[in-house]
């Protein structure tokens, strides 16, 4: 039996449904400008470097192909890449939820003595919860990747997948490190460099003194039984390789079925994601090294509700996600609204089509209504996941309001019956006319009327004009 | 050429003239049009808000309607995409896979404005003459679901005194989306805001799309903020011909 993630660990679900959570973000015009700014920025970069590429459209193609095919081999594709990873001299996990991945997590930091680990960003471990996991077990994560940085030490939440502090500028981040990075320059300006240095020297010490690391995975490759990690900053190869320890905590939907295949992802991830031609840094590492890196390697596999996506044959696109987070940066909603609205960790259109998915879409029910179907995310995926028609998929599923389901109701039942159809036309134009253009309308018709006038309505319908001519 | 008109439930309803215009337009360019009275409406927002059961008989209603024409046209992308994309998948997944193919069939000869012109009719200059600073919103579904491309510029740039002027941001969505603009509100009115603040530093005083829902949308803004910019329907900018006064 597949079942969805669980309630009360992680961060899936938000407290509040989306309108309400966007209506307060849509209040700070400072956030709205830096998502702007931000959104625009990525967009442009990433535009150009596409336009580089004569096959890009082919290797989105190759992209889609190669998610659907591992989809349709998941098991087989997971204990393939268990067996390599295993004759590498690393240990698999098998973790079915957040729960199970945290206490695996936690017994392993556990075992090696040390109170502290260092953290290269990662999805997966967001989604579970494991910070409060391990700091609820008396040991300190620190978030390396800066943004998460940023994040963390701002007691905040991520709210774009790609650039978690996506929604601070400048002079907040200065304002944030002044605050809580311990040993900070007092004198720390709000220049860019000058915060990438505090950063620096912070995690140095950091990463010098610190001998278990936490990572996520871009891919595991399943013939080789590597794992690989692409980021900007060369943070992440720090932890991947300093500490004694590495522990990797792995959604099972982010295996690759051979080596090969990294060309086809290592090519469109870094242009859709932050509009780089390569990302800076690209790790990869297959089990224990003597001598080199990690002598200890452990991987989680994670669950946690993506067997039940899989189960789904119209939402199971949602787990061919690379995670690149360009259809945040070209939604119009999220540009609008940030993450943080979207209440998981996953924001944006993936995050509309995937947490309702992990979570049950009872619990995540405002989100695949978060969307005016626009079809920006569709167009700027990489690997070509349908949001739009997922988002629709899950509508069809979600619970409805009961006042709603009346009127859709009523409304099929005229417009399959010409003259009831007819004579609701008419009572239409009563209606608005004593509406006086939509001002003093009932919810959820006064949402429109807020902004908008109703059209003025016509002396006559279509119809009767066709009938008189 | 026998063309078969599918008003759409808003333009016949709520926007007549958009309906009025494509007559006058296919009878202009020496066509003849019919109106099946049976029409109502494609299913989409009933589809689109998560009443696909509910849509099963509209898109019933739809095929049977049509499905003896040979063409097809309906003055709305929007419209047009639900009825390419979505009506054969509503039918497969109500268990009907008659009626799927039957739909997928009527689909193939359903077009909307622009590409019933440029693609059947093979026509760019349709003889309109219509003396107006005019922008052009390319609604989200004509753009990215049904692809029009460039079709509605390529006809408006051969209206008479027409002044073309380019909408920055036009791919941006105007944020109405059906039931998104009542379910979300105020994020619809945020996207609305950025829409409207575009076309009114083009200067134009016409805002033209393919779709009277946007178009109620961005007039309904505009019309709030007494901006004097009129919306106004592609089929209504293609059918005008008067002199000037
Ligand atoms: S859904 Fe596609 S565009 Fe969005 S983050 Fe995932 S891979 Fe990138």
């Amino acid at each position: 039996m597949s079942t969805h993630a669980p309630k009360g660990v992680g961060h899936l679900r938000g407290d509040e449904p989306f309108p309400a959570a966007a209506k307060v973000a849509l209040a700070n015009p400072q956030l709205r400008r830096n998502l702007q700014h931000a959104t625009t920025t990525i967009r442009g970069k990433s535009g150009r470097v596409i336009a580089e590429l004569p096959d890009w459209q082919e290797l989105r193609s190759a992209g889609s192909a190669l998610k659907a095919y591992t989809m349709a081999n998941l098991p087989r594709l997971l204990e393939q890449l268990e067996e390599k990873v295993t004759a590498a001299g690393g240990v698999v996990h098998w973790a079915a939820d957040a729960t199970e991945a945290n206490r695996i997590v936690t017994d392993l930091v556990r075992r090696t003595g040390e109170q502290r680990v260092i953290k290269v960003k990662s999805m997966a471990t967001q989604e579970i919860g494991l910070n409060e996991a391990l700091e609820e077990a008396g040991i300190t994560p620190v978030e390396t990747d800066l943004a998460e940085l940023i994040v963390q030490l701002g007691h905040d939440k991520p709210s774009h997948i790609l650039v978690p502090a996506i929604h601070r500028n400048r002079s907040e981040i200065r304002e944030i490190f002044l605050r809580e990075m311990p040993g900070v320059d007092p004198d720390l300006t709000d220049n860019p460099p000058d915060l990438a240095g505090a950063a620096r020297r912070y995690l140095r010490e950091t990463f010098l003194s610190t001998r278990v690391a936490v990572s996520g995975a871009n891919f595991g490759v399943a013939e080789t039984g590597t794992l690989a990690v692409v980021e900007s900053e060369g943070n992440g190869r720090m932890c991947l390789t300093l500490p004694d320890t590495l522990i990797t905590v792995m959604g099972i939907e982010k295996v690759v079925p051979a080596w090969a295949d990294l060309e086809v992802f290592l090519q469109l991830l870094p242009r859709a994601s932050t509009g780089e031609r390569m990302n800076p840094y690209t790790s990869m590492w297959t089990g224990v090294t003597p001598g080199d890196g990690p002598q200890n390697f452990h991987l989680v596999l994670l669950d946690n509700g993506r067997t039940a996506v899989l189960a789904d044959e119209v939402g199971r696109q949602a787990l061919h996600c690379i995670r690149c987070s360009a259809c945040l940066n070209v939604c119009p909603v999220y540009e609008r609204t940030g993450g943080h609205a979207y209440g998981s960790v996953y924001p944006g259109p993936i995050g509309a089509v995937l947490s309702p998915q992990l979570t049950g879409v009872e619990d995540n029910s405002s989100l695949p209504y978060a969307s005016s179907l626009c079809g920006a995310c569709f167009d700027a995926c990489p690997v070509k996941i349908d949001i739009p028609s997922i988002l629709v998929h899950l509508r069809n599923q979600a619970p409805h309001p009961r006042s709603e389901k009346a009127a859709m109701a009523a409304a099929a039942y005229a417009m399959d019956r010409p003259r009831v159809y007819e004579r609701a036309q008419k009572a239409a134009r009563i209606a608005k006319l004593l509406g006086k253009r939509g001002r003093g309308l009932p919810p959820p018709l006064n949402g429109w009327a807020a902004s908008r006038d109703l059209p003025e309505p016509p002396a006559e319908t279509f119809r009767d004009w066709w009938r008189g001519r | 050429m026998r063309i078969a008109l599918f008003a759409t439930c808003l333009a016949d309803t709520m926007f007549p003239a958009a309906a009025k215009a494509t007559v006058q337009l296919l009878e202009r360019l020496g066509h003849e049009v019919v109106f099946p009275e049976a029409q109502t409406c494609c299913g989409q927002m009933h589809i689109n808000t998560g009443y696909q059961k509910e849509a099963v008989p509209l898109v019933r209603r739809y095929v049977r309607t049509f499905e003896s024409c040979d063409v097809v046209v309906a003055p709305s992308g929007s419209c047009v995409g639900s009825i390419r994309h979505q009506h054969a998948t509503v039918a497969r997944q109500a268990g009907e896979p008659g009626l799927a193919a039957r739909a997928e069939a009527v689909a193939s000869r359903t077009y909307e404005l622009s590409e019933l012109l440029l693609d059947v009719l093979k026509i760019e200059d349709v003889g309109a003459y219509y003396p107006h600073r005019v922008t052009y919103h390319p609604t989200c579904h004509s753009l990215r679901v049904l692809r029009v491309g460039d079709r509605p510029l390529r006809l408006l740039r051969q209206v008479r005194g027409l002044d073309l002027v380019e909408l920055p941001a036009a791919e941006q969505c105007c944020g109405f989306g059906g039931t998104f603009s009542v379910k979300n509100a105020d994020t619809s009115t945020a996207m609305l805001a950025d829409k409207m603040r575009h076309v009114l530093d083009t200067g134009a005083d016409v805002c033209t799309a393919g779709d009277v829902s946007c178009l109620m949308h961005i007039g309904g803004g505009l019309s709030r903020l007494r901006t004097g910019v009129r919306t106004v329907h592609l089929a209504e900018i293609l059918a005008s011909t008067e002199a000037p006064a």
